[in-house]
């Protein structure tokens, strides 16, 4: 499990590294189109960036956890769901039971947050939590506490403050554009010779402007798919058992309320997607992966080790592999 | 000659750098056990203190079930007493244990008035979350122990295992045949 963890840093240090570029890119477009300076640009996205990344660093979850109306409860309140919680943090070996938390909600659905294993915290909804009997419960709370085993929240806390300062600057940016009818004429005076080149440099910097935000949000929705799967493949791993989790997502697939407190930031958080509708969900263009291929992988599985759901995966997805290499070979179970 | 005795000195300090990394790999390792197997510790003495209780509750209802009581008692008594035995001994303990309190919950269910006791009903929750816990614990124990022995026998780090003195650490299994199929205790 720390191979995992490391491939896991390694992965998002990657990621953070990609999308940083993506975001001075654009700084430097801005900088360069309304300042007159590259390095102005820059500042204002570091800015933004740095913002941004403190507050969801340090309020984050206490955001997340008031906008979605969470309440805190103790073992007294619901002795089986507070005992879950503990079963599976002893499962993954977590050092601390994370915070519980029930959201006064009929729809069904559950998050993890906390950007380390210290500061977790799990939330359930009541619907949920009535729907469901102890296996499936068991289940879900394990996939959720994968979630803060495999460091998800912060690897999806950094990206998504990334992608929401490259979708904030490049939606001002091209608006301000608009408004101003495009290039200013006091920044014509680039010389003679350098003319074209500046002008065709415009217009890179523009497509650029426009594809950063599509770009980031596919790469981020990449990387909240696959982590949905390592979530599952951790659940069966921790109960032993994918029936309980693979029965519960069934359930959860079979509703059709929405979580009212859900938005589009808060999304990646849950365990199934609470915008995803009945319709068919196209696959680019989704947080989570479709409920339906998530039970067949469970079910398919032979045996309850990250190598059996890295086969179950591969059986219906022609030889791609969703969990990393290092993570199968440590994570053989004993018995 | 000065070049032959540099690469010399290169690699003895290179190899020294891997034994090291080894050592501290083994060393966390080897913690971690320890601490997989101190929360299992923590589950079983949760049950020891959870039997009394138990026990009281179901004799108001059930009280021609001496025999029940006994076995729980005395199993649970034999089990405490053993704590500071080894894994396998402790694990062949433990596992009667469980299989006596197997009975006695199937005992309660025959009580109609006994299962609708609050208080049987908040014991019953806790009796399935700490023997859960107890499985979990295992598991994880044993998981952690499956890496470490891995580490201690495979090519290189059990060179580093030998000459420091790893040895290969104890499965946790509860061994009672009739239990083995069942190690959750489900009530719905």
């Amino acid at each position: 499990m720390w191979e995992q963890i490391r491939s896991n840093r390694l992965r998002s240090a990657v990621l953070v590294v990609f999308m940083g570029v993506l975001l001075l890119a654009i700084g430097y477009v801005v900088g360069l189109y309304f300042l007159g300076s590259a390095l102005g640009g820059l500042a204002i996205a570091a800015i933004v960036w740095a913002v941004m990344g403190l507050l969801a660093f340090f309020q984050g979850d206490s955001i997340l956890l008031s906008v979605s109306g969470a309440r805190k409860i103790s073992k007294a309140d619901n002795p089986q769901l507070y005992n879950v919680v503990e079963e599976m943090t002893i499962a993954s070996g977590l050092p601390k039971v994370p915070d519980v938390y029930i959201i006064n909600d009929p729809a069904l659905n559950a998050f993890a947050t906390g950007r380390d294993a210290d500061k977790a915290a799990v939330a359930i909804t009541s619907g949920l939590l009535e729907k469901l009997n102890r296996d499936e419960l068991q289940g879900v709370i394990a996939h959720e506490i994968g979630h803060v085993k495999n460091r998800d929240v912060l690897l999806m806390t950094i990206s998504a403050v990334m992608l929401g300062a490259i979708v904030i600057i490049s939606w001002y940016t091209t608006r301000v554009m608009f408004w101003s009818g495009g290039r200013r004429s006091d920044r014509r005076s680039g010389g003679d010779g350098g003319g074209s080149i500046q002008a065709i440099l415009m217009i890179l910097g523009l497509v650029l402007l426009i594809l950063a935000p599509i770009f980031a949000q596919l790469i981020y929705l990449a990387i909240s798919r696959k982590r949905e799967y390592l979530a599952d493949a951790s659940s069966a791993l921790y109960t032993r058992y994918p029936e309980g989790l693979a029965s519960a997502l069934e359930k959860l697939g079979n509703s059709n309320t929405q979580v009212k407190a859900a938005n589009q930031a808060t999304a990646p958080m849950y365990t199934i997607n609470p915008f995803a509708k009945k319709r068919a969900v196209n696959d680019w263009m989704s947080t989570h992966p479709p409920v339906s291929e998530r039970v067949r992988i469970l079910r398919g599985m032979g045996g309850n080790s990250f190598a059996d759901y890295e086969k179950a995966y591969e059986q219906m997805h022609k030889g791609h592999g969703i969990v990393p290499k290092s993570a199968l070979n440590q994570n053989a179970t004993a018995q | 000659m000065l070049i032959g005795l540099w690469i010399v000195l290169g690699i003895i300090v290179l190899l020294l750098f891997f034994f090291i990394a080894i050592y501290n790999g083994l060393v966390g390792l080897r913690n971690q056990v320890k601490n997989a197997w101190a929360q299992i510790d923590v589950q079983l003495k949760r049950r020891y203190d959870l039997i009394p209780n138990l026990v009281e509750t179901v004799k108001g209802y059930a009280k021609h079930e001496r025999e029940v009581f006994e076995n729980v008692t005395k199993a649970r008594n034999m089990a405490q007493a053993a704590s500071a035995s080894n894994a396998a001994e402790r694990g062949k303990l433990e596992g009667e244990l469980s299989s006596a309190l197997t009975r006695l919950l199937a005992v309660a269910e025959a009580y109609p008035d006994l299962k609708a006791n609050q208080n049987f009903l908040a014991l019953q929750e806790e009796l399935t979350s700490t023997e859960n816990k107890i499985s979990f614990s295992r598991q994880f124990y044993n998981d952690t122990v499956l890496r470490y022995n891995n580490q201690t026998q495979m090519f290189p780090s059990n060179i580093v295992a030998g000459m420091a003195g790893f040895k290969a650490a104890e499965f946790f299994e509860v061994t009672v045949p009739e239990e083995k199929n069942a190690p959750k205790v489900s009530f719905t």
